[in-house]
């Protein structure tokens, strides 16, 4: 018992006042990282982090668009298969050695190496070898399309033209990691001890959900312009505690809003609520595998229309959602495109609606009985029962819902055993390919509906190697028609997304990649 | 007595034995596996990613692998945090989860056992029953529902403490060991009050009044012995209380113990660091289960050690 004294004390004396001499940001960012490694992460929580300590040869701007990064210039040759990226003289690592193409080189060959195990390996699979590389087929990674001409100079050489490629380098599989630590430390590189960055910041430390700090790079060219010394940031899953925390001043920056909360909270904190569009589109996807949608366009469009998605965003989700007409949500150099029926009056869209439904051999003596599948949560469950609601009421089919826990549900998906099933598509890069190459027939599992259409096929191919940038993107545009038109799946809503920014932060710029460095942030 | 505490440590093995034998294969039964997500990973870098973790291989010979690494006190590397391994996140998150659950413990006991004994020394009077009313109310409201009220009330309205996080304060402690507490205290104090009032009717104890003690000598030196007695034993169940307690409490606090990382890990289908919170807890369970029976021992000398 005498130990109880001893303990209380222990617990009073263990406070340590943090004494704030430089300037700290603190930013929620929702989930726990699963690993720093770039070659190894997927979440976005892990790339906000990633984006602030590594840098690649080009980088987003505050607005999330393109600038040059590591690499100052680059020239592309006139098959646009090879790109030749000139290095900055001045592009440093936190100890001050300089960042050299072999650097990059070391990088992409570990990305690819199928030891590594990368979840993202195929971002850059357009480079010449890389595929074959990331599968085990050959084994020389000297065949990879990445070579050093010199320490400033990189080439690398695609498989065949690839306009969306610069975007790609954007992410953070094409960052470089320091050849020397790797090689050295293993995987213990990322230890705040060993680790060095070649981005405005750096890891001092990370303790494991509390937080991650980075401190800013000395060596980083920029570093004199950056305002914010120190950056936490603090992993918040639960929304709600999030929310409390950005409320009691104990974050300058949160990950998101809890949906139930958005409506309060843009009354109460106007001046701190950005609600933004996002590169992503919630969506149903219809299983076209088996009966009733199998070979059954007429009913998966009499579906579609049958849904008031204004109710569905406004009244059931809440989150400033944009009710989705069309599959590609905004995204640069490209024109958004829509069902045909989206200038219809709500009437005669109905009337269509139950036309389709008629004609595709259903009827009230013979309604269409299915199933929704989601994963469990309270926002796919309020918009399952309106979305069934709206099906009955329209066209009297007979929807049930069954949801099921995250893992589960993405086994059933994998293996197809769904009729109907919830699912959400988010960009990696700002680029209208992203979002179509998913259906093409030969993608395998991504391609949720099992959706096959030589004419869609040949549209996106033809994309994927026209340098003509008016050309891709016709081809895009009319690849997406062909996709509304066969309705494959049944968009709902483009995301939006949304954080409480406290007014004391300066520098925040809104984008649709919602990609914000610390880099170009202050605080008042 | 070192004998009975040898036998059984002994005893205990099988037991973890049979917890970890059936936590492996039950978590593999659960659908979904560790590297699925949202985006489905390409059929090639899924199998370089089993190749990499041993997933490819049968079951059984998973677990033969798993079984002689743990002998070998490796927990193996954590599938969703890659960074980790199982050992490391356990050695980070454990004294967190320590402390915040002793002095959950500590409080439950010093505001428990007083409550509870003046409840008894007043027996139906207002202050037994404001004491038993608001016990009652601990035990009924659910920690998820008090824990956030706490936050809301003390961190949001009146700033006094903060919200959420641990930086190893006391400020930070208070709100997650107050609400991890508070359903124990109530135990504490219920339990107290009843073995009180059993005590306090037991023929040696009116032996004593009638020797004309006083009465703080007689609760000092004869009640509180026999009284305490059936809030030893409780203390084994009200750790694991605590340590299931600590999971819901860490999480709704933000707070870096393992608790998180056992939702976490089963939600994640992290295997092994699912595991390895299972065994490491069983394994703690067990011991303190054993160290209450010593205590039990040392202090009731009815109790014989064989």
């Amino acid at each position: 018992m005498r130990i109880l004294p001893l303990l209380l004390l222990s617990l009073c004396f263990a406070h340590s006042p943090l004494v704030l001499a430089e300037t700290v940001l603190k930013r929620g960012n929702g989930a726990e990282p699963e690993t720093l490694d770039i070659h190894k992460s997927s979440g976005v929580s892990e790339a906000n982090i990633q984006r602030d300590m590594l840098e690649g040869l080009v980088t987003e701007g505050a607005d999330g668009k393109l600038q040059p990064g590591v690499a100052e210039k680059w020239d592309i040759s006139a098959d646009g298969k090879v790109y030749t990226f000139h290095l900055r003289s001045d592009s440093k690592w936190s100890d001050g050695s300089p960042v050299t193409a072999d650097d990059f080189v070391y990088a992409y060959r570990r990305a690819l190496a199928p030891a590594t195990a990368s979840d993202y390996a195929f971002i850059l699979w357009p480079i010449d070898g890389a595929e074959a590389f990331s599968k085990g087929e050959q084994q020389d990674p000297a065949q990879i399309g990445v070579k050093a001409v010199n320490p400033q100079t990189l080439e690398i050489r695609l498989k065949a033209p690839t306009p969306y490629f610069l975007g790609l380098l954007m992410h953070h599989m094409a960052y470089p990691v320091p050849q020397k630590v790797v090689e050295k430390a293993g995987k213990d590189w990322l230890k705040p001890e060993n680790i060095l960055c070649n981005g405005a910041y750096c890891l001092s430390e990370w303790v494991p959900q509390s937080h991650v700090k980075l401190v800013k790079n000395p060596h980083y060219r920029d570093a004199r312009d950056i305002s914010i010394d120190t950056v936490h940031y603090i992993p918040t899953e639960d929304q709600n505690t999030e929310l409390k925390r950005y409320r009691a001043g104990e974050l300058d920056i949160t990950y998101d809003v809890p949906a139930d909360q958005i409506k309060s909270v843009r009354e109460e904190m106007a001046e701190s609520f950005r609600s933004t569009p996002y590169i992503g589109t919630y969506y149903y996807a219809l299983n076209l595998q088996n009966p009733p949608f199998k070979d059954n366009p007429k009913l998966r469009r009499a579906l579609s229309l049958a849904l008031d998605r204004d109710i569905l965003t406004g009244k059931i989700t809440q989150s400033d959602e944009i009710p989705a007409w069309g599959w590609v949500p905004a995204v640069s150099d490209y024109t958004q495109q829509s069902m045909e029926e989206k200038a219809l009056d709500k009437t005669a869209r109905t009337a269509l609606a139950k036309q389709l439904y008629t004609e595709s051999g259903y009827s009230d003596d013979k309604p269409l009985e299915l199933e929704i599948l989601y994963n469990t949560s309270d926002n796919n469950k309020k918009l399952a029962i309106a979305v069934a609601a709206m099906w009955k009421q329209t066209l009297g089919v007979k929807a049930s819902l069954r949801n099921e826990e995250w893992k589960v549900y993405l086994s059933s998906r994998k293996q197809k055993q769904f009729q109907v099933v919830r699912s959400g598509w988010i960009g990696d890069y700002d680029d209208a390919y992203n979002f179509l190459s998913i259906f093409k027939s030969d993608v395998g599992e991504m391609n949720t509906s099992g959706y096959q259409s030589t004419e869609f096929d040949r549209l996106v191919k033809e994309s994927e190697t026209q340098t003509d940038p008016k050309l891709r993107r016709e081809a895009m545009e009319q690849a997406e028609r062909v996709l509304l038109a066969d309705m494959p799946v049944i968009p709902i809503y483009h995301y939006t997304t949304q954080h409480l920014v406290s007014p004391r932060v300066t520098g925040w710029q809104d984008n649709v990649m919602d990609v914000h460095k610390t880099r170009y942030l202050g605080l008042k | 007595m070192f004998r009975y505490i040898l036998k059984r440590s002994l005893g205990a093995l099988p037991t973890l034995l049979v917890i970890m034998t059936l936590a492996f294969f039950l978590i593999r039964l659960a659908p979904g596996g560790p590297f699925d997500s949202e985006r489905p990973v390409l059929p090639e870098i899924a199998a370089n990613l089993e190749r990499a973790y041993h997933l490819d291989q049968p079951l059984p010979v998973q677990y033969g692998y798993y079984l002689l690494n743990i002998l070998q006190g490796d927990f193996g590397p954590s599938f969703k945090y890659k960074d980790h391994t199982v050992s490391e996140l356990i050695a980070e998150g454990f004294p967190v989860s320590l402390q915040l659950g002793l002095s959950a413990m500590l409080l439950a006991l010093l505001v428990g056992i007083p409550a509870g004994m003046l409840a008894a020394l007043r027996q139906n009077q207002p202050l037994d029953h404001a004491v038993m009313a608001l016990a009652m109310t601990g035990i009924t409201i659910p920690n998820f529902v008090m824990a956030p009220l706490l936050a809301l009330v003390f961190g949001v309205f009146l700033h006094w403490l903060p919200v959420a996080g641990w930086d190893g304060g006391w400020k930070s402690a208070v709100l997650p060991v107050v609400a991890l507490a508070l359903p124990q205290i109530a135990y504490a104090a219920r339990m107290m009050r009843a073995s009180m009032l059993e005590t306090l009717g037991s023929p040696h104890i009116r032996t004593a009044f009638a020797k004309g003690l006083p009465l703080r000598l007689v609760l000092w030196r004869h009640v509180l012995k026999g009284a305490l007695l059936p809030l030893v034993s409780w203390l084994g169940p009200a750790t694991a209380a605590i340590i299931t307690g600590s999971v819901v409490i860490e999480q709704i606090f933000s707070i870096p113990g393992i608790g998180r990382h056992f939702v976490q890990g089963a939600l994640n289908r992290d295997y092994t660091l699912v595991m390895g919170v299972v065994v490491f807890y069983g394994g703690l369970i067990i011991v303190m289960n054993l160290l209450v029976d010593v205590v039990y021992g040392l202090l009731d000398p009815r109790v014989r050690y064989e």
